[in-house]
């Protein structure tokens, strides 16, 4: 038997994250008072404290700050990925998101390469994963 | 001048309400923040301790860390009170004894709670569950790993200086008898060849869970000297908070640890260089070269060579965790890191029998929780 992954639990307020991923967008809350791009969704800007947020379509691009290559799974679900690669993705914008690295084999991973947003579905939602720029064009969306 | 000499400066309160609706404890701990800061007419980045309650319902542990990364704050003083109805009460004389203490200078006291009509079943819905774990990075493993990826990427810190770390603190193990892996020595070539948990860290190079258990107590200095063994005194303390998940972190190369040591060498008036033990939290090998860095025994990038070229056994030019760290002696949950303390009065009371520092008078502990996000770090010294 397949044990489910954890899926994303969203809150009213990170709702609109979640659906913007169903639509291949991703949408990230800005803040006009500082002028900088909050993630995750949060009921004020951290920097500022300016609860006047708003939802932006952001780029999806980004590079490789870290990443670590998963053999043994905190969670059992994603036993049947090993190895797969977690990384945290610094954003064109400035938030850093953690994600996967896919398209490429584990070793084909670097610090500071630079991805794009590739969207995954995993147990009927849909996930913004990255996939490096250079094995971008033979990822198809 | 009053006992405490510190002021209430700022309020704030929600209007209260039967029923919430999608909203989060802490969204609600968000907004009555920024008001009550407000109304003190302080700045956000005024704030430098942080007092919450333990129902903070989207997270049951960590929840200090979390209210701060969501916050933006981050606290050189930060606790949970959990006094029932009195916490609010509790808190305000504890944020005057840490102002006092010199360990901040102004202190959110935050209370806030959520009514669904249903409530969630999951009793962890923080940002962690919502935008890692659906991502296969469940766990401390993940967060570590990524520093050591950085540390390596960017100073060039190889396995094998790691490895050498880890298996100094075996053969230290081995002379405590009360050590979990004190039968069990190991060589580098162990811990080279033993399984990947999250490349680039390997399986010995992970702190294994066991059961256990640590208490101390605290009394007046004046007290100790009466009482029947040589006291050991708390020379200086620093804390810092800076974020709770790895991908808040400011900094992957430096820790929260760094100001936290620096304000408990101030202090007590010494400095990394005069410590007879170094007793250190080694929950992964990788967190040992960051903290020898930012203790400013080496300079940044040089914690694996560090590591490697110093004997650190008892007898060594360095003893660092002479009990085996958590990595040999065990990692009995939150009393693993208080085994760090203990150990430094057993050798600060010059009765660490079989493993004694020849003249020991100061150690170092440090504490770290998260994800390199909690950081308490500790002077003793031995009273002459």
């Amino acid at each position: 038997m397949t044990i489910v992954k954890p899926g994303p639990q969203a809150s009213p307020l990170s709702q609109p994250f979640w659906d913007g991923c169903r639509e291949r967008r991703l949408r990230l809350q800005y803040c006009p008072d500082s002028g900088q791009w909050v993630f995750y969704p949060r009921a004020l800007d951290p920097r500022s404290w300016s609860t006047h947020l708003e939802w932006r379509d952001a780029s999806g691009r980004g590079t490789v700050a870290s990443f670590i290559v998963v053999h043994k799974p905190g969670h059992p679900a994603f036993q049947e990925d090993t190895p797969y690669v977690v990384a945290l993705i610094d954003l064109e914008e400035g938030p850093r998101i953690l994600s996967n690295v896919v398209g490429c084999a584990p070793e084909q991973v670097r610090i500071g390469q630079a991805v794009r947003v590739h969207w995954v579905e995993q147990g009927g939602e849909v996930l913004p994963k990255f996939v490096p720029e250079e094995f971008a064009h033979k990822e198809k969306d | 001048m009053s006992h405490w000499d510190c002021a209430i400066a700022g309020i704030a309160e929600l209007t209260p309400r039967r029923r919430t609706e999608g909203e989060t404890t802490l969204g609600m701990i968000a907004r009555v923040s920024a008001e009550a800061v407000a109304d003190a007419g302080l700045e956000p980045a005024a704030i430098d301790g942080l007092l919450v309650g333990p129902q903070v319902g989207e997270t049951p542990q960590h929840v200090p860390a979390t209210v701060s990364e969501y916050l933006g704050l981050r606290p050189t003083m930060s606790n949970v009170v959990d006094l029932g109805g009195a916490s609010g009460a509790g808190m305000a004389w504890r944020a005057a004894a840490a102002i006092n203490a010199g360990m901040c200078e102004a202190v959110l006291c935050v209370l806030a709670n959520t009514r669904e009509p249903t409530p969630p079943r999951s009793p962890n819905r923080n940002p962690i569950r919502e935008f890692d774990v659906p991502f296969g990075a469940s766990g401390a493993n993940a967060a570590y790993a990524m520093i050591a990826q950085a540390h390596m990427h960017h100073y060039g810190t190889t396995s094998e200086q790691l490895a050498t770390a880890v298996a100094a603190q075996r053969r230290n193990a081995a002379r405590h008898p009360q050590a979990i892996f004190r039968d069990a020595p190991i060589t580098v070539d162990d811990v080279l060849n033993s399984p990947w948990v999250a490349e680039p860290l390997r399986l010995l190079e992970v702190v294994m869970p066991c059961a256990g258990g640590a208490a101390f107590v605290v009394t007046s200095a004046r007290r100790a000297r009466t009482l029947g063994q040589p006291p050991v005194l708390l020379a200086g303390a620093g804390e810092k908070v800076t974020h709770r998940a790895i991908s808040g972190a400011p900094d992957l190369l430096s820790g929260p640890l760094k100001p936290a040591m620096a304000r408990a060498f101030q202090q007590a008036g010494v400095d990394a260089g005069q410590m007879d033990l170094l007793s250190l939290y080694d929950c992964y090998s990788i967190m040992l070269a960051v903290t020898v860095e930012d203790a400013g025994l080496c300079p940044p990038g040089q914690g694996g060579p560090w590591l490697a070229a110093h004997d650190l056994s008892a007898e060594g030019d360095q003893p660092l965790n002479t009990h085996g760290g958590q990595l040999s002696f065990g990692q009995a949950d939150l009393a693993g890191g208080m085994s760090h303390i203990i150990e430094a009065v057993r050798q600060l009371r010059h009765q660490a029998e079989g493993r004694q520092i020849a003249d020991a008078r100061h150690a170092l502990i440090t504490g770290n929780g998260a994800t390199m996000s909690e950081a308490t770090a500790l002077v003793l010294r031995r009273e002459d």
